[in-house]
């Protein structure tokens, strides 16, 4: 990949004694779905938390289309175009499905507190603007109808989906997804795989994905990446990661005799 | 909401100011309540926005109320402030940089001080009704800058850890103020002309309301209720929290210090007693009893809460009751802690909950 959209170089994170993800590269290209997989403990999550600023890497460079991101608040880098879901989900507990979903169009928003509080016409074009933007979004996921809906008490896969939703709503250039696929039933992840297969084509984003369920990345994933203590171990198609010794290993655990490296 | 609630808004507001002077001939008693509310709703639907909407714990709304208080009253009494001293620069030469420092202080306070008494000339000239408008907002933007000084180190902070803050601001500006000469010190400030009326009161009362609830349900203020609800979901959404934690606090204590204006023109008197953090605890009661980010509920509860000790204080005079109920009634304040107590208990969601619009699940 000549120019990738987002490229991590050596980067390197330690918590006290524990490096917790050691010199990892990794590049991704405009519109490239991607699996991040690992065994429990591997690190996927603190790639996350890196690219999204959450932590400073200790070493190494993050670069998102071409500009370094380390040291920026998260809420700039979401404005760069980088948007994520969490893998327990945080939505905003006390909004509607509607809400939560505006809540996150703040950050195209181009009235101003005077405007808010004084309302004149552009804010109402504004406000409208914003409205029909989300219906159509929470109509292309399904959730239209429960637009009015506490988030929290939306089912389980549903609640994931409107994570999803919300991240789209900051107009992002690569979602990453922590695993969405957690806790959901066979039925459920089938459809969950096509929806970010669907939202690949639909938006036009990259996807980091981080996943446990082999099926699931296998499934939808162009290119793996595995972690394993904080090192990648493997890079490449699903097909190669699946003949993968080292990845075998790292899932399995070794054969007697036969050394790790 | 739209350009509608603009258009409501004056409407209302004329009509505040057609039956204040009719308002103003009630027995006095009735009207002392009445400000009250008025002051106190304004109190508590602004700090309502802080420690309801935004989820941020303050505890020292007083504080902001006292600045807007000795500011206003600094003004309508005409009083000018001394300049702050430069340093002499004889004596060991390691002693310049600190005073160095003292210098660019003393800079800052003094063209601060010189815009107060040269506003303090000036608005004198004014009819009463422009005078007075000056004066609160004056006081207003005093305690919003307070609020500024406070806010951008403190919102750092979360929960119990803020609340001890704003509640250590309020005892600082209240410790200030009682060794401030100019403003009367432990004696406080007398004579201040009584400018405070129902149109005033409940204006300012309904501006407060307008500003909060045009604020909240809107795109832009769902950003505080996503920084209340999930900070880290928040920034990841790209919401600037900090950003938002500081302008509900200082929009908070603009009103604050409204609030203040209003209250010293209308008791005359103000001293730093009345600004310590009991005060700040019984608006915080409000706010918790309305129910955090219901501005409904908050104005009800601040009604609810004014009027009740008065309320208690009649029940003990009705000659027909049985004597121990009387009784019951005279220790109105013991009466008053436990049905707060009871309150909290029944109805920790605060006394009017979701039932009149918490204001998130709405359209808006």
């Amino acid at each position: 990949m000549s120019d990738p959209l987002l490229r991590l170089d050596a980067v390197t994170v330690q918590f006290g004694g524990l490096k917790a993800v050691g010199e990892l590269s990794l590049g991704i290209g405009a519109g490239e779905l991607v699996g991040l997989i690992g065994p429990n403990g591997a690190g996927k999550t603190t790639v996350f938390n890196l690219i999204t600023g959450v932590y400073a890497p200790t070493a190494g460079t993050i670069c998102f289309a071409e500009r370094s991101v380390v040291g920026r608040r998260p809420d700039q880098i979401t404005a760069r175009g980088i948007a994520r879901t969490f893998q327990n989900i945080r939505l905003f507990g006390s909004l509607s499905v509607f809400d939560n979903v505006r809540a996150a169009c703040n950050l195209h928003l181009r009235q101003g507190v005077r405007a808010t509080i004084f309302r004149g016409r552009k804010f109402a074009v504004e406000e409208e603007e914003i409205r029909a933007n989300t219906m159509e979004l929470l109509e292309t996921f399904g959730l239209a109808g429960e637009r009015d809906t506490p988030c929290k008490s939306l089912p389980y896969g549903d609640q994931r989906r409107l994570e999803i939703v919300r991240a789209l709503a900051t107009r992002p250039k690569l979602l990453l997804l922590d695993e969405p696929a957690a806790g959901m039933n066979p039925t459920e992840k089938r459809e969950l795989m096509k929806l970010i297969e669907f939202t690949q084509k639909k938006f036009g984003c990259a996807i980091l994905l981080v996943e446990h369920d082999m099926k699931v990345v296998m499934g939808i994933c162009q290119r793996i990446c595995v972690l394993d203590y904080g090192r990648k171990i493997a890079e490449g198609t699903p097909a190669d990661i699946r003949q993968n010794a080292q990845v075998i290993s790292a899932y399995l655990g070794q054969e007697e005799g036969s050394t790790r490296v | 909401m739209g350009g509608r609630g603009n258009y409501l808004l004056l409407g209302v507001l004329i009509l505040c100011g057609v039956a204040s002077p009719w308002v103003g001939g009630i027995s006095p008693y009735y009207f002392d309540i009445l400000i009250g509310i008025g002051i106190n709703i304004i109190l508590a639907v602004s700090l309502n926005l802080v420690n309801g909407y935004t989820g941020q714990f303050s505890l020292g709304h007083a504080g902001f109320m006292a600045v807007g208080a000795y500011l206003g009253s600094a003004l309508s009494l005409v009083v000018k402030f001394p300049y702050v001293a430069m340093p002499d620069w004889t004596g060991n030469i390691l002693w310049w940089i600190p005073k160095l420092l003292w210098v660019i202080v003393a800079m800052v306070v003094n063209a601060g001080v010189s815009v107060h008494n040269g506003l303090a000339v000036g608005v004198e000239q004014l009819p009463h009704a422009g005078q007075f408008l000056i004066i609160l907002i004056y006081g207003g933007l005093g305690a919003a800058f307070a609020g500024l000084l406070v806010g951008i180190p403190s919102l750092r902070l979360r929960g119990d850890y803020l609340a001890i803050v704003t509640l250590g601001f309020n005892e600082i500006i209240k410790g200030m103020i009682q060794n401030c000469q100019p403003l009367g010190a432990q004696l406080g400030l007398n004579g201040i002309p009584a400018w405070t009326n129902f149109f005033w009161t409940f204006g300012f009362a309904l501006v407060t309301i307008f500003v909060v609830l045009n604020l909240v349900h809107s795109t832009y203020g769902r950003g505080f209720l996503a920084v209340r609800d999930d900070e880290i979901a928040a920034e990841a959404m790209g919401i600037h929290t900090t950003k938002y934690k500081v302008l509900a606090f200082v929009a908070a204590a603009f009103f604050a210090g409204i609030a203040g204006g209003l209250f010293a023109h209308f008791k005359q008197h103000i001293d730093p007693e009345a600004f310590g953090y009991l005060r700040s605890v019984d608006i915080v009661v409000m706010v918790i009893l309305g129910g955090m980010g219901n501005t409904i509920g908050v104005v009800f509860a601040a009604i609810l809460l004014t009027i009740l000790p008065e309320l208690l204080r009649t029940v003990a005079r009705y000659e027909w009751l049985p004597h121990w109920l009387q009784q019951v009634a005279e220790n109105r304040m013991i009466l008053y802690s436990l049905l707060l107590i009871v309150l909290m208990l029944t109805r920790p969601q605060g006394l009017f909950g979701n039932f009149l619009g918490k204001g998130n699940l709405r359209k808006s």
